[in-house]
């Protein structure tokens, strides 16, 4: 199918008219001069033109949770979210620790078809943070991994994590670390602040973050190796990594849209009460400082990206007393929207870094070749039009997440993604999966 | 409406003063030969116990006795609970089961919370984690009261594990919104690590506010916050925190010792502390089932609840 | 919510100037905030009232044979005041005090889930207690009779008194139970649709018996 997508602002510029064939951009013009006898016309007016997103940190939660999410399922939430790459956390069950696993997440996700799926490798066999799994074994397979982490756990052991920054030089990996440090957080339920303090529940505190944050990035650079560091949440980690970004080490890392909107004040009051675990999450919801402070660290380029930390949960993990829920939220479908409202609307960002940092620096801390952008004559057809002047009120009920856990209920937010192409095929067509 | 008690900071003023008067004129219904009321009959009170507590439950249970409610005892231990059920399936049942009331200790921060948002009755909280205990603080402050009459500008000095102490918390709002003047006193490990907003003032030193004092109220130290490296040893925490009979002595004429029980006697409070006429262990124990009468006539007698005004 | 409800709500706590009782005695007629179409006026004033009261104190004191064993028990809030008063009068005729007393009877309302939770008024006992006395209990107005239902109920919980009398200053009708009262200081005839007020100089600023017309 050839598609000419007609006045497009393209990265939120001047229209455009985009021509799409053969699975990869044809022409970009002025509107009226592309040439596209016989294409399929979209209507773009009006629209925001985006390379196609790229997440460097989803949970599909299968093999092993199938009732929370499945690749399909995931895949199907990422592409209406305007995402054509998702990198897939390895805590299944099984681990994805082995070439076996990961190569079984990239073929379903080729099945799918909504967007590619990168399968992210364990560091330690099991998640158990003693051992390294075969990382080499998983690079080298099918699905060609090159991110690798223990999310949902700190590889908290400094020679273990050392070893790892090392290993994965070997095939230009990248550790992507989980950073926590387990005896400053047993139990921990919610940032450690005046709000925990109030509500009686274990705090979280920041120097957790902080100080493995901080040890790793003095690791990576003593191995000269590269680090990332996943959903980076407060202030304090701002300060470090600008820190050792000035020190020239190769160091990235991400914030997820829940951070850059959301802080602890929820779990005290909400549309949806007080201690309602739609807010729990890992790392918790920090405070206004820290969300102004990553908002700044994203919009000067100290944290290179946004990573979803897309984490479903079936209802009855969160319809439970706080300290039982299960941490975390999903957030493929509405991250565009919450980037808007935190980094456009505030004038942080102009398209062009939402671009940069939703698809062109995620997918360069992955490897990935063929997404990213930029949209352009010969690059492949991966990109997300984005209607940015609408506003209406988050409604889980149409999610295709098979998960509901979103944090966002009973807000407003503003945009749509209208469609989404995946080289050069729409995977969402006027805002619905085709 | 809000039809609940889940904590001190949901009560004005007029809401705490209508308890504690309410509690005032009950409290001549536990000197006659007939202790009982025929107010609540036909009311059902459930009192739905994650976690042991025996002299709360008992406290609750003679308090709706004593107003003729039926009471039902659910206490999670051996109950299907414990085989996996869900907090929000429990509800259901309760539910299901016409419960006007329900009276919830558990061990989970905000439980009762969770708990109102799926019952239609009153829920009542006998303790949540290490987050509140709203009934403890108005019987506490109904025995200042006696003792000591209006509260208003009273200096009320609070010791020990502030950090997971829910009567801390409730005492601090209750006894802040009735106009008397609160200060914690704990080992820095044992206080939250931030707590502007708290309307109290926070020592590190007994013996400076001491003398201070016209209520001193001992908390309970639980022993495993020792092996946690809160403290260095029990001997250490007593030396600098407890209450012997020689700082009893330092206390101004008048001022009384208050305990929420269960005490560790030789740790936090003397014998000769605990046992003195200074003491109102006791007393807070009798206070307790008329504080609970009041709170559960005010939210279950009429149409709708007395206290808590609209939510 | 709309704005009777919200005058029902403020019912809960005593008001000056307004018993809560009486709006509860009449679940179907005026209430409090209600608009009325006539003015208020006065069918008794403070010489009336205080002539009826000393009428009663001498019936009671008749009736009893002696102050010894009386016991004067007032119905918060201005039934407390006319026992005191009764009291009062008592004393002067008599040379010696005579007992007296308040009996909240809230918590032995048959109405109390009609209305929002209140407040309760305060009982006063003398210490010998209610056993083998002869009790008078003392309201402003009967009405429907449930007050004084509950307060029978409330003080054969206290004990055993050997006679149980009613005095009340103004009766006016539409009972719906089997209770009279012994001592009336005026019979008043009145429509449902009506008020009756009891000023007391205590808690009123004077004394006055206050009818309003039914509804507009």
């Amino acid at each position: 199918m050839t598609y000419l997508l007609t006045g497009a602002r393209l990265l939120g510029g001047a229209p455009r008219d985009i021509l799409l064939d053969g699975g990869v951009v044809a022409e970009v013009g002025e509107p009226g001069r592309v040439d596209a006898a016989g294409a399929t016309r979209v209507d773009a007016d009006g629209l925001v033109a985006l390379p196609g997103l790229v997440d460097l940190h989803t949970h599909l939660r299968e093999p092993g949770r199938e009732d929370a999410e499945t690749v399909a399922s995931g895949t199907a939430a990422a592409a209406l979210g305007g995402y054509t790459a998702v990198h897939a956390m390895a805590n299944t069950s099984p681990v994805a620790d082995t070439a076996g696993v990961v190569e079984q997440v990239w073929r379903l996700g080729r099945q799918a078809g909504h967007c590619d799926v990168h399968p992210v490798g364990a560091v330690t066999s099991g998640l158990a943070g003693r051992q390294l799994a075969e990382l080499g074994a998983m690079a080298d397979s099918a699905a060609r991994v090159r991110v690798f982490s223990d999310d949902g756990v700190c590889v908290s052991d400094a020679v273990l994590m050392r070893r790892a920054l090392e290993y994965v030089k070997a095939f230009d990996g990248v550790v992507a670390q989980h950073a926590q440090e387990p005896r400053l957080t047993e139990g921990a339920q919610m940032n450690e602040g005046a709000v925990s303090g109030r509500l009686g529940l274990t705090g979280w505190p920041a120097v957790a973050e902080e100080a493995i944050i901080a040890r790793d990035c003095l690791l990576a650079a003593h191995v000269g190796s590269r680090l990332h560091v996943c959903h980076v949440s407060t202030a304090g980690s701002v300060e470090i990594l600008r820190w050792a970004k000035s020190k020239g080490w190769d160091v990235t890392a991400e914030v997820t849209p829940h951070h850059l909107l959301l802080t602890d004040s929820r779990a005290e009051s909400s549309p949806v009460g007080p201690y309602n675990p739609l807010y729990k999450v890992n790392p918790p919801l920090r405070t206004d400082a820290d969300v102004l402070a990553l908002r700044e660290a994203l919009a000067d380029g100290t944290i290179d990206c946004v990573a979803t930390d897309h984490a479903p949960h079936p209802v009855e993990d969160k319809e439970t007393e706080w300290p039982a829920a299960a941490m975390g939220m999903i957030g493929l479908e509405t991250a565009l929207s919450v980037v808007q409202e935190a980094m456009v609307e505030t004038g942080l960002l102009d398209w062009a870094g939402v671009a940069d940092r939703m698809s062109a620096r995620p997918a360069r801390i992955g490897r990935l070749t063929g997404q990213g952008g930029p949209v352009e004559a010969g690059a492949p057809a991966n990109l997300t039009l984005f209607d940015p002047a609408t506003r209406g009120a988050v409604d889980p009920g149409g999610f295709a997440s098979k998960s509901r856990n979103t944090p966002y209920q009973g807000m407003t937010l503003p945009g749509t993604v209208v469609a989404t192409f995946l080289r050069g095929r729409p995977t969402v067509f006027e805002g619905k999966l085709t | 409406m809000n039809r609940h008690l889940l904590s001190t900071s949901d009560l004005s003023r007029d809401d705490a003063l209508l308890i504690l008067d309410t509690a005032e004129h009950l409290a001549q219904v536990a000197d006659r030969s007939i202790k009982k009321l025929p107010t609540l009959r036909g009311r059902t009170v459930v009192n739905l116990f994650f976690e042991d507590s025996t002299r709360t439950r008992i406290s609750f249970e003679a308090a709706a006795k004593r107003l003729s409610a039926d009471v039902i005892n659910f206490s999670a231990k051996g109950s299907s609970v414990s085989k996996g059920e869900s907090l929000k399936d429990t509800a259901l049942t309760l539910q299901a089961m016409g419960a006007d009331a329900v009276v919830v200790r558990h061990g989970a921060s905000g439980a009762p919370h969770r708990l109102a948002t799926w019952v239609d009755g009153s829920v009542v909280n006998a303790g949540d984690g290490t987050h509140e205990h709203p009934t403890q603080a108005l019987l506490d402050a109904f025995t200042m009261r006696r003792r000591l009459g209006d509260l208003d500008g009273r200096r009320v000095t609070i010791v020990g594990d502030v950090l997971h102490s829910r009567v801390a918390r409730s005492n601090v709002h209750l006894l802040h919104t009735l106009g008397a003047q609160v200060t914690l006193v704990a080992p820095p490990t044992l206080v939250p690590v931030s707590m502007g907003d708290w309307p109290c003032e926070v020592s590190y030193d007994f013996d400076a506010v001491l003398p201070k004092s016209d209520v001193v109220m001992m908390l309970r130290v639980q022993h495993e916050r020792m092996n946690a490296s809160y403290f260095p040893s029990a001997r250490e925490y007593s030396r600098r925190y407890g209450l012997d009979p020689e700082r009893l002595g330092r206390m101004p004429e008048g001022a009384i010792v208050m305990h929420p029980g269960p005490m560790n006697r030789g740790m936090e409070i003397a014998a000769e502390v605990a046992d003195s006429g200074r003491s109102t262990i006791v007393e807070q124990v009798t206070n307790g089932v008329t504080v609970r009468m009041a709170v559960l006539y005010l939210l279950l007698s009429g149409s709708e609840p007395a206290i808590g005004g609209t939510q | 919510m709309n704005g009777a409800q919200n005058q029902a709500r403020d019912d809960r706590r005593p008001m000056a100037g307004q018993s809560p009782r009486d709006a509860a005695e009449t679940p179907e007629g005026p209430r409090p905030g209600d608009e009325y179409a006539g003015d208020e006026r006065a069918v008794l004033e403070a010489p009336d009232i205080n002539r009826a009261l000393t009428r009663i104190a001498h019936e009671i004191l008749e009736r009893a044979k002696g102050p010894e064993k009386l016991l004067l028990l007032g119905i918060p809030t201005r039934g407390t005041i006319l026992a005191r008063r009764l009291a009062d009068r008592i004393e002067q005729v008599e040379g010696q005090p005579v007992a007296f007393g308040s009996l909240d009877v809230t918590m032995y309302r048959d109405d109390l889930r009609l209305k929002p939770a209140r407040a309760l008024g305060r009982t006063d006992l003398p210490t010998e207690g209610v056993d083998g006395r002869i009790v008078v209990l003392v309201d402003d107005v009967l009405y429907s009779g449930r007050t004084v239902r509950a307060a029978l109920d409330a003080l054969n919980d206290l004990g055993r008194p050997t006679a149980v009398r009613l005095a009340v200053l103004v009766d006016r009708g539409h009972r719906e139970l089997p209770i009279r009262a012994d001592h009336v200081g005026k019979n008043l005839p009145t429509s449902r649709a009506e008020t009756v007020r009891v000023c007391l100089a205590e808690t009123d600023q004077r004394d006055a018996v206050l009818l309003r017309g039914g509804l507009r």
